[in-house]
């Protein structure tokens, strides 16, 4: 019941993100934010990962997640400095900061096996629900053409991330 | 005529190296044909590490971005392989005799 509700609420947040985000058609610096923003979540999710697995999948997951991601936000930092946009802080990703700070105080609390599987679901249901924004609201939204491609090869990475997470969360 | 024919079909191929692009998070081409003791050569050209995994476990080749990585093939059959860290990207390598 603890893990739907870990995984649930990670949905939600995102959910709502994405709705948000749907809502007010978000501006370049603001998509570059929100994009930056959720890489970063999964990073510090993953760190939290490695500090508590034991588990060889979950471990070597969270290693792949800190370093794509690592990778993706130093290509999205590269861009928006060439292209001279700011990124800009907003309501969504503010929501996003905030409930990841809710998931990480759950996962906090769980040790082992429980922590490996709310893990590795909440994964699942992240990458689900930022796959979603992606294609529903953020890349449609992208005005330049070189960071929407970059979101477009996001996107790809991110749907091989959920992929391996649903491997990873099948084995638990 | 005739001798240098069945001389050239008597001598064995000359193995191949055959070069597969990994880029925008695939394989190109994802298809590919080959002969035993041909090299399959993964040149890596996207920003992040992939790896070519072969689903029947014989080989595993992790490539850093701008590297290369290959293979020797060493028996004839239908190999899939996939990336380990990005397992939408998929490939088939089709081995002859």
């Amino acid at each position: 019941m603890f893990l739907r509700i870990v995984a649930a609420s990670a949905a939600l947040v995102l959910g709502s993100a994405a709705a948000i985000a749907q809502g007010a058609k978000p501006t370049d610096p603001q998509i570059a934010h929100i994009a930056y923003t959720a890489g970063q979540i999964d990073i510090g999710t993953a760190k939290l990962a490695l500090q508590k697995s034991k588990n060889k999948d979950v471990r070597a997951f969270a290693q792949d997640m800190v370093r794509d991601h690592t990778a993706v936000n130093q290509k999205a930092l590269a861009l928006v400095k060439k292209l001279k946009v700011k990124p800009e802080d907003n309501p969504t990703s503010k929501s996003l900061s905030e409930q990841a700070k809710g998931t990480l105080a759950s996962l906090k609390k769980l040790n082992g096996a429980a922590f490996d599987k709310a893990y590795a679901d909440n994964e699942v249901e992240y990458h689900k629900t930022v796959n979603g924004a992606l294609e529903g609201s953020l890349i449609p939204a992208a005005s330049n053409p070189e960071l929407k491609e970059l979101l477009q090869t996001g996107l790809k990475i991110f749907q091989g991330h959920q992929q391996h997470a649903e491997q990873v969360a099948k084995s638990l | 005529m005739g001798a240098v024919a069945l001389l050239l079909g008597a001598l064995p191929a000359a193995a191949e190296t055959i070069r597969v692009e990994m880029g925008d998070v695939g394989y190109k081409p994802a298809d590919i044909s080959a002969h035993v003791g041909d090299t399959v050569e993964w040149v890596n050209n996207d920003f992040l590490a992939h790896t070519a995994t072969a689903r029947n476990k014989e080989w595993d080749v992790m490539i850093q971005p701008k590297k290369t990585g290959r293979i020797t093939l060493k028996r004839a059959g239908t190999i899939d392989y996939f990336c380990r860290f990005h397992p939408n990207m998929t490939g088939r390598i089709s081995v002859a005799e």
